[in-house]
């Protein structure tokens, strides 16, 4: 099992969800976070400029089967790519074990 | 008898405006700060109104309207003491505009504003007992005595000094104590870096445009209401030149704040607007309509400089407050002799009105603000200021279930 974590612009939030769902990828958490990175954003206060490096994005936590690894990866890409600065970044983990809390199963057929 | 009446219906109704400005006040203060701090800006600004009128009817009202004084100083007593008819009821020729009770809390929801202008100036940073000390000191005190030099009948009066509604005698009063207190509070941690003004981003924009469209209507109020009547041409005149020099002053600050700094800077619009408004404030009932475009216009535009001029000179003003109250206040006061259609307003008496209320103003809050620095103190920890003062003066959160920015 892997996780992949997603880290997407969020007006691309919808087209991702979409595409992961055609591709059968179809529950994950995501929660929104703020990170600093090479993307700046310049803005201007009543007379003063200034950037923030201050960037809001949304977090996906996605954990599949192994063979569903690539397909999810792939489609988060494709879906979430501008070409820009900012498009985010993908980890992916080893996750070592899962279990189902209603019936106590574990392993793959949890992520069914 | 039917006449008074209806006066007296508008002045009511124009004390209510006057009332509600305070919701616009609050709105706008919050608005421009950050979000640890408000409540603590809530606060003050419900102690001005509540602790005001107590003070108005303690002895502000008769500070200011002492009835016949030296010009200078006068006090007619405690308290407030209607004057009675021969049959025991509200003796109504005390004036032909309003009655008795009218009067007075018009002109107490007047004397809070003063305070209220320094409450946003010296936001974020100020120790609430000694604000609460310096509102209590100047809106019993200062506030009236200042006042009762032009409109208790005192001796810039009778000099010929004109102020309709207040661009003096309310803003630049409560334009100059801010000015001192900035001044001797010292900015906000984070507002100037290596001697560089640093943006302090508002948390709501959109609660302060609601709070500059509420103090918009309470200017009807404000500048309908010191007409001292419903005199249907001179109310209905006033409306008109309030309306247009709020209206230039918005569209020209935003129009200079996009030529200098390439943006549509809406906290600038809103500022252009409230400067337009004091701007036309000191003589909104003898201008043509011409007149008031172009004094707000010029408000609009003062307010974009003096806010860079107040930010280059280090001082922190959070909200633009001595750009809005005293700039404007002391433009509006001038324009005065310059756009007035009564020949007898003249430019050199309006200075000299300006001079005196900002020497009286400027020694006054001085002694104040100064005292209470060297003895309570006026300026809150460090940790304090930058956790927040709602966590740490009031020990509560405004919005709960909102995280705190960081900044």
């Amino acid at each position: 099992m892997k996780k992949i974590e997603a880290i997407i612009r969020k007006s691309k939030y919808t087209a991702v969800k979409d595409a992961l769902h055609e591709v059968g990828v179809s529950f994950f958490s995501y929660w929104d976070v703020t990170g600093v990175g090479n993307e700046k954003e310049g803005h201007v206060y009543r007379g003063v400029s200034y950037s923030t490096s201050d960037i809001q994005r949304r977090h996906l936590s996605i954990v599949v089967n192994d063979d569903f690894e690539e397909i999810t990866v792939k489609t988060i890409i494709e879906a979430s790519s501008t070409g820009q600065v900012g498009d985010g970044k993908i980890f992916v983990i080893d996750i070592i074990d899962a279990y189902r809390i209603r019936t106590g199963e574990k392993g793959n057929s949890t992520l069914n | 008898m039917e006449l008074l009446t209806i006066n007296n219906v508008w002045m009511m109704i124009c004390t209510a405006l006057v009332f509600f400005m305070h919701t616009g006040f609050a709105f706008l203060e919050i608005g421009l700060t950050r979000q640890k701090n408000t409540i603590n800006i809530l606060f003050k600004n419900i102690f001005i109104i509540t602790a005001g009128l107590l003070l108005y009817y303690i002895g502000g009202f008769n500070l200011m309207y002492p009835g016949e004084f030296n010009g200078f100083l006068g006090f007619a007593g405690f308290g407030i003491d209607a004057p009675l008819a021969a049959s025991g009821t509200l003796d109504l020729a005390y004036n032909g505009g309003y009655t008795y009770w009218t009067d007075f809390l018009f002109q107490g929801m007047f004397a809070a504003t003063a305070a209220t202008i320094v409450s946003g100036a010296v936001a974020e940073r100020m120790k609430i007992g000694a604000f609460m000390i310096f509102t209590i000191l100047y809106v019993g005190i200062i506030y009236p005595i200042a006042g009762s030099w032009k409109w208790g009948g005192g001796f810039l009066d009778q000099m010929g000094f004109y102020d309709f509604a207040g661009s003096t005698l309310v803003h630049s009063v409560g334009g100059w104590a801010a000015l001192v207190a900035v001044w001797l509070l010292g900015p906000r941690i984070g507002k100037f870096k290596n001697g560089i003004a640093q943006a302090i981003p508002g948390h709501n924009i959109p609660l302060a445009t609601a709070g500059v469209l509420i103090l918009w209507l309470g200017w009807f109020g404000f500048n309908g209401g010191s007409v001292l009547s419903a005199d249907p041409e001179l109310t209905s005149l006033t409306l008109v030149t309030t309306c247009l020099a709020a209206a230039a002053g918005g569209i020209i600050a935003a129009s200079v704040s996009l030529i200098r700094y390439k943006n549509l800077d809406l906290t600038m619009f809103l500022n252009g607007i409230l400067g337009g408004l004091v701007g036309i404030t000191a003589g909104a009932d003898v201008m043509t309509p011409e007149s008031a475009i172009i004094i707000g216009a010029i408000a609009g535009a003062l307010i974009v400089f003096a806010v860079s001029f107040i930010d280059a000179i280090k001082l922190d003003d959070p909200v633009g407050a001595i750009a809005v109250h005293l700039i404007c206040g002391i433009w509006g006061t001038l324009a005065v002799g310059i756009f007035s259609t009564n020949p007898e307003h003249t430019f050199l008496i309006q200075l000299t009105g300006v001079a005196c209320y900002a020497a009286f103003c400027i020694l006054a809050s001085f002694l104040i603000i100064f005292t209470l620095k060297k003895t309570i103190g006026i300026r809150v920890s460090e940790k304090e200021e930058l956790e927040g003062l709602d966590a740490h003066e009031h020990g509560m959160d405004s919005y709960p279930d909102f995280r705190l920015n960081e900044h």
